[in-house]
């Protein structure tokens, strides 16, 4: 779902962290060196990478700006190829036949139907595109508020993943325990209290 | 601080708690939260309500959903001890509204719907529409946050064991 969308979800994180100088720039260099690339004519089932907003297809950071406003806005996008499980049956067994004429033996062991499959695979991604699924972010960095716009969890993670690894800053995902845990309202007795809380019976 | 997924777990229930807190308010008197949401104009549960049941050996759900769907199932639930896990809200601001869920383990926000915006004609229209969206998923953003900050000041009080909870546990019974 993208930011324009007429509908959308939303995951809140806090950033935590600081670039220390030439904020722009050092961020769309994160983006730049952790940008998506093609996967469509390699043997490889899944990648994630960032990709601009604006033209999420061909990502450029190196032409694009991702500053609109107070913001960053850019993507993740993550490309997987979905191999219909019966292909891969039928191309696994087709191998495995072959296999078996070809040796003269009856059964194969567990690492030969392993290295079957796995060739199977890598062959049909050869030849499957990856479909992409983008998901637009939006970060505040004055605010250290970022949002994701999708609830997904496996998308959650690599967001969670590529953000560290390309500005080195954490990203703490925002739910009851973490959202009072950064209310700066709170006082110590607050967080003790907090700390032993338990759950109300709302019956008798 | 608690390792992130172990106070995932631990503390979910402050969400469940939240969600059944902000029905009760919705539903009983709003006015408290009006006065602390500036520009709010209403606040009520829109077309859909999940609670969850633990029982002796299982989790019973319950989803009620749709404009005319009556919440009596909803209550019983809670009377059998039950917990919101899922709200559906309408937020009216001035004369416009928005529509979203929330999720109460995560606080997550889904199915945003924000009022509708200027139509994009051309590109240099984008970074407009961004703005605007921006401006208008903040305010819900916003609220959800004030809302929850009011209910965990108002939760490690005496006041939620002294008067919250027994005004709760009425209205569960009304």
């Amino acid at each position: 779902m993208g930011l324009l969308s007429s509908s959308v979800s939303i995951t809140r994180y806090k950033v935590d962290g600081e670039i220390q100088d030439h904020l722009i720039e050092t961020i769309m260099e994160g983006l730049n060196k952790n940008s998506i690339t093609e996967i469509d004519n390699e043997p490889i089932e899944k990648t994630a990478g960032w990709a601009s907003f604006d033209n999420p297809y061909l990502p450029d950071f190196e032409t694009s700006s991702c500053v609109i406003g107070d913001h960053f806005v850019f993507s993740l996008r993550i490309d997987k190829k979905n191999i219909p499980a019966k292909i891969i049956k039928k191309y696994y067994t087709l191998e495995m036949a072959k296999k078996l004429t070809e040796s003269g033996r009856e059964h194969l062991s567990r690492n030969e139907k392993k290295e079957i499959k796995e060739h199977v695979i890598n062959v049909l991604s050869l030849r499957i595109p990856a479909t992409p699924n983008i998901y637009d972010i939006i970060w505040n960095y004055e605010e250290s508020s970022l949002w994701f716009l999708s609830n997904q969890k496996a998308a959650n993670e690599e967001l969670e993943t590529l953000f560290s690894k390309s500005f080195r800053l954490k990203l703490f995902r925002l739910f009851p325990y973490t959202m009072a845990e950064f209310n700066t309202g709170l006082t110590d007795k607050d967080r003790d209290i907090l700390s032993t809380i338990s759950p109300t019976k709302f019956m008798d | 601080m608690l390792d992130v997924s172990v106070a995932y777990d631990r503390y979910k229930f402050l969400g469940h708690e939240f969600l059944t807190w902000l029905w009760f308010i919705m539903d009983v008197d709003q006015t408290g939260i009006v006065k602390t949401n500036k520009d709010m104009v209403s606040l009520e549960m829109d077309n859909r309500i999940v609670l969850e049941n633990s029982l002796d050996d299982r989790v019973e759900n319950i989803r009620i959903k749709g404009d005319d769907a009556g919440l009596e199932e909803a209550k019983i639930s809670l009377q059998k001890g039950g917990v919101v896990t899922e709200l559906n809200f309408s937020f009216k601001s001035g004369d416009y509204e928005w529509k979203f869920n929330i999720k109460g383990e995560s606080l997550n926000i889904s199915s945003l719907k924000s009022p509708e915006t200027g139509k994009i004609e051309k590109n240099d229209d984008v970074e407009g529409a961004v703005l605007e969206k921006i401006y208008l998923y903040a305010k819900v953003v916003s609220l959800v946050e004030n809302l929850y900050n009011q209910f965990i000041y108002l939760r490690i009080s005496n006041k939620w064991d002294d008067d919250i909870v027994p005004r709760i546990k009425k209205w569960i019974k009304s």
